[in-house]
């Protein structure tokens, strides 16, 4: 029988597997990429809480809804602006984006 | 659904949509200002008409319209004028995007207004974003290197940041069932708690909602965009960011724990305590780190990681004080007031000053005080006021929070945050001491446009009133901090 936790291990671990992603991903692409698994992750958690804890009540796969739109516009403007970096340097290794440190 | 309950806010929407349209068409940039200008100014006539609707909610209570977002309406309407008037002459820099630049600016004040008045978290997540995607895209406005490595700075951290906070507002969500802040309280109070411990799911949220906000208030550890995008983005935008994207968080950090969070006491307790341990991590770190720093503008940024400091201190008087003490969030607001018009001044100054020595750097600075007078003045007061001396704004704004703290037996706080007071001094008045002390290395004049002196004069002159006659404002503030549960 599939429960809460099930919905909840699984969230927590694509969140970490996300995080994990973002700190260690060599390619600005791939950052992006890994943050969207960390906003699914939320997607996953918020629904199952919708469907555990509060099954009359739609509020929580209306957020994912949002949480969807919300993440396909952040998308669109780490692409633009990770474009923007490629004609600049011509590489997305975020070990080469270093004008800028102390 | 009465939607004049929106009305500034739906007005800097048609007003950004008719600049990027105008400018299509005319060939007088010049006019795109004036729009902006005319929309935010029928925005503040909107906001004042509002004042008789003033304490309802409004949507379902999605949206609180109260002294709280009255005050915080006015003050980012404020700070948006003076960064498009501020920016008259930089505009020039991004060529066909002028349009752009002024409704992004826009856009981004209607989302910072409406994260001061939501009370809903789908809400607060929403208008967080209409502001950070703006903020992104500004900050890489000059698409050469530094201006787009700032860009994705940002963008990525801030990605995660609102992932991170996402994740704690799920975690509240599934604690309590509701998304309204109000009825969150209600939840958490019907639970019964005696110790937070007893709910870790709701501790791991609040956490995670305290790290996800700690990133738009630049508090450590979540501060690490902050100076690449302090020296890499555009001057204007940098002032705008550094203080409207802070009033910004702090309003919504201060609706939100403050209604949803503060009871049962040992609640409230905790995040007080949380907030305490983040305030001295901010003011040490951020000045230490300030200290070495040889561009302004980074310089600027590693200060408002203290300010931020400065400001927790206030938080944490928030959480630890009782609930019907106002000191607390009256002090924060009275503080950001100062800190806006005093970090807005020097940016504005900084613009001026760089648009003819085309540097940032502190040691290129030297005896501006012979070749700009008036320009140095005003950097000076703002400084001064930063610092926190007599007789600006600072002084005043610090001696409130500070004072609040002491009341509510913070006294080891302060003393901490006092002692990291003294030491900003130091870094600050290095910038005083090249202006004024130092030979120049040439004894050109450095001009600076109408606009610029006017948006100086205001912000210097805004930083000395409050600082000498701060009653007006201080009442305005605590008539303000008078939130209501919706």
């Amino acid at each position: 029988m599939v429960g809460l936790q099930h919905y909840l291990i699984l969230s927590a671990a694509l969140f970490a597997i996300g995080m994990y992603g973002v700190f260690v991903k060599r390619n600005a692409i791939a950052i992006l990429l890994c943050v969207e698994l960390m906003l699914n992750a939320v997607n996953i958690a918020l629904a199952g809480f919708s469907r555990y804890v509060t099954p009359a009540a739609l509020t929580g796969q209306i957020f994912v809804i949002f949480i969807m739109i919300v993440a396909a516009a952040e998308a669109a403007i780490g692409l633009a602006i990770i474009i923007a970096i490629y004609r600049n340097r011509g590489s997305i290794d975020p070990d080469k984006i270093n004008l800028l440190k102390w | 659904m009465d939607f004049t309950l929106l009305t500034p806010e739906l007005t800097l929407l048609v007003t950004a949509i008719a600049v990027i349209l105008l400018d299509l068409f005319i060939s007088r940039k010049g006019f795109l200002t004036v729009v902006s200008l005319l929309g935010l100014a029928i925005a503040t006539v909107f906001t004042f008409g509002l004042r008789d609707d003033l304490s309802q909610a409004a949507f379902s209570k999605m949206l609180a319209v109260d002294n709280f977002a009255f005050f915080f309406k006015l003050l980012f309407i404020g700070i948006a004028a003076m960064v498009i008037i501020a920016s008259t002459d930089y505009v020039s820099k991004f060529k066909n995007f002028r349009g752009e630049y002024h409704a992004l600016i826009l856009i981004a004040t209607l989302g910072m207004m409406l994260m001061a008045a939501t009370t809903e978290l789908i809400t607060v997540y929403v208008s967080l974003e209409v502001a950070s995607i703006s903020l992104y895209a500004l900050s890489g406005f000059l698409k050469d290197g530094k201006s787009s490595e700032s860009a994705v700075k940002y963008m990525i951290l801030g990605a995660v940041s609102s992932a991170v906070l996402l994740y704690g507002m799920a975690l509240v969500f599934g604690v309590t069932g509701k998304t309204q802040i109000g009825e969150i309280a209600a939840s958490i109070q019907l639970s019964g708690y005696s110790n937070l411990l007893d709910n870790p799911a709701l501790i791991m949220g609040i956490v995670l909602l305290v790290a996800g906000f700690g990133f738009k208030i630049a508090a450590i550890p979540f501060q690490m965009w902050v100076p690449d995008v302090y020296e890499g983005a555009p001057t204007p935008v940098v002032g705008f960011l550094s203080v409207g994207s802070k009033a910004a968080g702090f309003a919504i950090i201060v609706r939100l724990f403050f209604t949803a969070f503060e009871f049962p006491e040992s609640l409230s307790l905790d995040w007080g305590a949380i907030y305490a341990v983040l305030a001295i991590a901010g003011m040490i770190i951020g000045n230490a780190s300030a200290i070495a720093q040889s561009n302004i503008k980074r310089l600027l940024g590693y200060s408002s990681i203290a300010q931020a400091g400065y400001l927790l201190v206030g938080l944490a008087t928030l959480g630890i004080a009782p609930a019907n003490e106002v000191i607390g969030r009256s002090s924060i607001l009275f503080f950001l007031i100062s800190y806006a018009l005093a970090n807005l001044g020097a940016f504005v100054a900084i613009i001026a000053i760089s648009n003819k020595i085309e540097s940032d750097e502190i040691k290129d600075y030297a005896g501006i005080g012979k070749r700009a007078p008036v320009l140095a003045l005003c950097l000076t007061v703002c400084l001064i006021s930063l610092i926190g001396m007599l007789p600006t704004a600072g002084f005043m704004a610090k001696f409130y929070i500070f004072n609040g703290a002491v009341q509510n037996g913070l006294l080891w706080l302060v003393i901490i945050a006092v002692l990291n007071s003294v030491i900003s001094a130091f870094y600050y008045l290095r910038v005083v001491k090249a202006m004024w002390f130092n030979e120049p290395a040439s004894l050109e004049k450095v001009p600076s446009s109408g606009a610029l002196r006017f948006s100086l004069l205001i912000t210097t002159l805004g930083v000395l009133f409050m600082g000498i006659v701060p009653n007006l404002l201080l009442t305005f503030a605590e008539w303000a901090a008078r939130i209501l549960r919706f």
